[in-house]
């Protein structure tokens, strides 16, 4: 591919790549499912392992919590045109309903608008295919081209 | 209306230990409780699953939102006494440090206890708890013992 090549597609080319280079997306078996411009779709299948309400089988909260997080991550990233490094602000999450159980989640995120230092990101998390039906939203806004140096966190804050 | 002169349930670390053992999640990611007194610290230890940013490396801020959530509940749990667990229903992180690969600890405040409602704050630190890697607040709604389904 090009150098001209546009971020999105270069990642989209490499999605499962993005989530292997990510240990706890790894853990929890996100896929990533799509990507476009500014735009990531992500999904985590039920799991055993996963399940935050024993009583009910429903998936842990923070399951979703980190899907969603992490997508909104991929669609920021989506939006450049070069690849930097980023860090989250912040992450406003509203759960509407328990997810159903046995079911994949899957969030679809949106970067709506990117400024020369920070990125806002919408995203939904559904248990089925019907859009107006959502478990989960969330409203996020991460820092772009934070100094971040490989490595820089092996030692403790001064 | 409920007898607010009766004298309130303590939980002990024990019966909160039980609660959390019996949800996976908690298991997955591995966190702990430890109680002195009244004051709750949720423990995250580190292991490399927890990592978002492998390059710095950095804990998945999911994870730390995650950890912070469970701390909430917990907190709820103490303060009514031991019920049932109580639902999420908005959490708002503000990410303030990027969390470094060693462990984690949170400790939460429930700003109010309502009948249906409580109101919940709690901060995530690692090396100085002046210093928190993290700060949550969120609403979550209680279940009664009984009725509700």
């Amino acid at each position: 591919m090009s150098d001209d090549t546009p971020l999105w597609q270069r990642m989209a080319t490499a999605g499962a790549m993005m989530i292997q280079g990510t240990p706890q997306a790894r853990a929890l078996g996100m896929r990533v499912i799509a990507i476009t411009e500014a735009r990531a779709v992500v999904e985590v299948d039920w799991r055993e392992d996963l399940v935050g309400d024993p009583e009910t089988g429903v998936i842990a909260s923070g399951v979703v919590t980190t899907l969603l997080d992490n997508t909104c991550g991929v669609a920021a990233f989506a939006a450049l045109s070069e690849p930097m490094s980023t860090a989250t602000l912040d992450l406003r999450i509203d759960y509407m309903r328990p997810a159903k159980k046995g079911a994949t989640i899957r969030a679809e995120a949106h970067c709506y608008r990117m400024t020369k230092t920070v990125a806002f990101v919408r995203a939904f998390a559904f248990d089925g295919q019907d859009e107006t039906d959502p478990v989960a939203a969330a409203q996020a806004a991460f820092m772009m081209g934070t100094s971040g140096r490989m490595g820089q966190n092996r030692r403790p804050p001064k | 209306m409920s007898d607010t002169s009766a004298t309130p349930v303590r939980v002990n670390l024990g019966e909160l230990s039980a609660m959390f053992e019996a949800v996976p999640y908690a298991k997955f990611l591995g966190v702990q409780f430890e109680l002195k007194g009244d004051e709750l610290t949720a423990i995250l230890p580190f292991k490399d699953d927890l990592i978002g940013n492998p390059m710095l490396p950095a804990l998945h801020g999911g994870v730390v939102g995650a950890l912070m959530e469970l701390t909430a509940v917990a907190e709820i749990f103490l303060a009514q006494g031991g019920k049932k667990i109580p639902k999420v229903i908005d959490i708002s992180i503000d990410y303030l440090r990027s969390g470094r690969p060693v462990d984690t600890y949170a400790r939460a405040h429930v700003t109010k206890l309502g009948r249906r409602i409580a109101n919940v704050r709690v901060e995530a630190w690692q090396f100085d708890r002046a210093d928190p890697i993290a700060a949550l607040h969120g609403h979550f709604l209680l279940k009664s013992d009984e009725g509700e389904a």
